[in-house]
């Protein structure tokens, strides 16, 4: 049946039209009409200006009738327009009172803040034309991509392990050798590299549509262009960036996104997004208007009395999260993520902001996170917040989770980074932190899930170089080394930089496969920065994110450079998967709560059963009981970890086993490729069964099991 | 054999996704496969693709089949790329297609 509806009623320069439809706010096919819907709470009038794809003049603008005015909603339908080759965008009239956080402007052509689609920047790094009067261009999309029967794969937050890349920089070096550099065509063609590395999510740094060029600018210091190639600033939240698309100058991008998600599923791997909810594109007052700005002002930011931003951000202005309409859009975007495009999780950027309110003070029960935990689509979806934000606030083991949001554990990586440099304060930190950090998550039933463990992440030294600089080394982002973290944790072992000593080397590489056994076996979520299973090196150059050169790109030839560190991720990574002893969603005991011979998890020291016995704090060692981890009814292996971030060997004592097991081998950070690790499964049986002698900066990993007969 | 050609022009876009999808879907009306040639066919932009995957589908619900004849290595690439690629079987020509099918 025809819907009695989809009439035109009206007539403007030869295009038909009709009172639209307020819900759903975006532009939306309805038969043959698109369907225009925006929000603004204070313009006073709203003109649609139509482009022809491309073209710098409008072919028409038609202002809103007052019939088409509901509330405080702009909508109306427009009959017959060929929308794949259109381009639209809206003229706001209202006050300009810039006290009042008033700042419409119809001289203006804004983007629809719930643009699915956005022309303007369709290649990357293709200077735009700075004359154009609408810069980013809001399109029409289909969203009718055939999933067949594919859905989010809600796979248990507890069996992840997360690999946080960068689209771009993944495959845009020619030894990524992909057909399709740079983009999500080629992260889809990379697919079998992911699975044999094993890990089952990619966390993917802003997708979102943002503008390489914002900020761009030669480098001082050589001359080579800085972009803006990290993305986090929003243009827009409902359309995926352009240029991440081998087919984004057909503006292909949300199917080329879609099939890759898809693909990805097919292989069991999840979708995280990293999403910047916490400011835009726009910057302060002296920013360009891009959307938010001229169509309501101030409804999308918090503004000071005065009427300036606020800049909890540190990117110039703050978007007003806890405004329930922006609140509402906030929610929209995540949910259209999820229905349109399957996507598994979310990592929310800064996400200390959203729990403030439109005055910039913390909330106890903010409502945007509340609405976020209890939303019924997001209800699998995985939240996790970066707790903290520019403002000052930190709010890692605080923050507002009503069970549901896991956090980026920020202290995981601090105490860790610095046990591995051999420092003696740190222990009873690094203990809480292997065991799943219960001083933070213990409460409000959130348990070890909540916690996301990484050693590093975009921001700051990629691991390799964590083990190979003392000091950040951002010359070439053009603000005499300013930019970037200071505390860095890191060590160099020896020599500022990459090095030809043999010995330097074998203990970087030794530092990084102790890093990697520490994350895979502490209990948590792990999460791995991309680039580092193949020792990628961002040469000291701790916040890349200007760098779109051989700095932010992975060098793919490390695969054979670093053969043993690769092997090595992918063992390690193998044996987290097959011990569910190590993959808790709840905090343990620290006893034999259910009478089965040993504790769920101990602690040692190099006396067995004696955590107090060590050498100033940097030898310790933990055994996971099996029989505490069952599946199917089948006991998992005993695991024991000794870990000697001593500068000397040491001798551990180990806990005896039950009868009819005996320790074997798994790891051995002292040895040489290939006898540091091995196969999971097919361990050596320990000669020695009473003790072990664990290297120098070293890490051993048993497993008690019985032997093959 | 029950089946028809139908040439595609040259840009299969939303400018004439109208008029190819009503002829195509015109063919499968009178019951019989269709055989689409996109043999001058330079480019399929996104309406375009979703003509012929909803063609194909209104085929295949009614037990027909909608094959595709001299498709160019740039467009199949696109349609590999964004997800519409497997659903489709291939012929470089259609005397090849006739022949198999």
């Amino acid at each position: 049946m025809q819907r009695v509806d989809l009439f035109p009623t009206h007539e403007y320069k030869g295009l038909k039209l009709r009172t639209g439809r307020p819900y759903p706010f975006g532009a939306t096919v309805m038969g043959n009409a698109v369907n225009f819907s925006v929000y603004s709470r204070y313009a006073t009038d709203c003109t649609l200006v139509l482009f022809h794809n491309h073209e710098p003049e409008p072919f028409v603008e038609i202002p809103f009738q007052k019939e088409f005015k509901m509330g405080n909603v702009f909508s109306m339908m427009v009959f017959d327009l060929d929308f794949e080759n259109i381009e639209y965008g809206y003229r706001m009239d209202g006050p300009w009172n810039p006290k009042e956080g008033h700042r419409f402007d119809k001289t203006k052509i804004l983007m629809d803040p719930y643009a699915k689609l956005i022309a303007g920047r369709d290649a990357w790094g293709v200077q735009p034309d700075w004359n154009n009067v609408y810069q980013y261009r809001a399109r029409v999309v289909c969203d009718d991509f055939d999933w067949e029967d594919d859905l989010p794969l809600e796979t248990p937050v507890n069996e992840l392990v997360i690999y946080e890349m960068h689209v771009r920089n993944f495959t845009c070096g020619a030894s990524a050798n992909v057909h399709h550099p740079g983009t999500f065509a080629g992260i889809a063609e990379k697919i079998p590299y992911l699975k044999e590395l094993g890990v089952n999510c990619v966390e993917l740094m802003p997708i979102h549509e943002f503008d390489e060029f914002e900020n761009s600018k030669p480098s001082p210091v050589d001359g080579h262009m800085l972009y803006n190639v990290w993305g986090y600033s929003n243009v827009g939240f409902f359309a995926p960036k352009a240029a991440y698309a081998s087919t984004g100058r057909f503006g292909m991008q949300v199917d080329e996104l879609k099939n890759l998600i898809k693909q990805l599923h097919a292989n069991g791997i999840e979708v995280i997004l990293d999403v910047v909810f916490n400011h835009t594109a726009e910057g302060n007052e002296n920013g360009p208007y891009i959307s938010y700005r001229g169509i309501d002002n101030k409804t999308y930011y918090m503004l000071t009395p005065d009427g300036y931003y606020f800049n909890f951000s540190g990117c110039g202005n703050t978007l007003n999260c806890n405004n329930p309409n922006v609140r509402d859009m906030i929610v929209e975007s995540l949910r259209y993520w999820v229905t349109d495009y399957h996507v598994d999780g979310f990592r929310f950027d800064l996400a200390a902001i959203l729990g403030r309110d439109q005055n910039g003070y913390p909330m106890p029960n903010p409502p945007l996170l509340e609405s976020l935990a209890h939303d019924p689509i997001l209800g699998k979806t995985k939240l996790i917040a970066e707790a903290w934000d520019a403002g000052g606030l930190y709010q890692v083991g605080a923050f507002p989770s009503w069970g549901r949001w896991a956090e980026w554990n920020g202290k995981y990586r601090d105490s860790i980074r610095r046990f591995l440099k051999g420092d003696e304060h740190v222990l009873a930190d690094v203990k809480e932190r292997i065991a799943g950090s219960a001083d933070l998550y213990a409460s409000q039933n959130r348990g070890i899930k909540a916690s996301v463990n990484f050693i590093t992440a975009h921001d700051g030294f990629t691991l390799m170089d964590l083990v190979s600089y003392n000091g950040k080394h951002n010359e070439v982002n053009g603000e005499d080394n300013r930019d970037g973290e200071d505390n860095n944790n890191s060590w160099n072992c020896g020599w500022e930089g990459e090095c030809d000593d043999p010995g330097i080397n074998f203990l970087r590489h030794k530092q990084i496969k102790n890093a990697i056994s520490l994350l895979m076996t502490s209990q948590g979520i792990p999460m791995v920065l991309s680039g580092d299973e193949m020792g990628n090196t961002q040469f000291g150059n701790n916040n890349a994110y200007c760098q779109d050169n051989e700095i932010g790109w992975l060098d793919w030839t490390n695969l054979e450079k670093n053969a043993d560190i690769y092997r090595f991720f992918q063992r390690i990574i193998k044996f987290r998967q097959a011990h569910k002893v190590l993959r808790y969603e709840y905090h343990l005991g620290h006893c034999d709560y259910r009478n089965l011979g040993y504790p769920d998890f101990s602690w040692h020291g190099v006396k067995a059963w004696h955590p107090e016995c060590g050498y100033n704090n940097l030898t310790a060692a933990f055994m996971l009981n099996g029989r505490y981890a069952e599946t199917d009814g089948v006991a998992d292996d005993f695991i024991y970890v000794a870990m000697n971030m001593h500068w000397d060997m040491h001798g551990f004592e180990l806990p005896q086993l039950p009868e009819e097991m005996a320790w074997h081998v798994f790891a051995n950070t002292e040895m040489a490729s290939p006898d540091d690790i091995c196969e999971p499964g097919e361990e050596c049986l320990l000669d020695n069964q009473q003790e072990i002698l664990v290297g120098p900066r070293s890490i051993m990993i048993l497993v008690g099991k019985q032997p093959k007969k | 054999m029950n089946a028809e050609v139908h040439k595609v022009g040259p840009v299969l876009d939303a400018s004439s996704s109208k008029d190819e999808q009503q002829a195509i879907l015109a063919i499968l009306d009178q019951n019989k496969d269709v055989i689409l040639d996109l043999s001058e066919c330079t480019y399929v932009s996104s309406a375009g693709l979703r003509v012929m995957l909803y063609t194909y589908k209104v085929a295949a619900s009614n037990g027909l089949n909608l094959y595709l004849v001299g498709v160019s290595k740039e467009v199949r690439e696109v349609m590999s790329i964004t997800g519409f690629e497997h659903f489709f079987k291939y012929f470089d020509t259609v005397e090849a297609c006739q022949s198999q099918i």
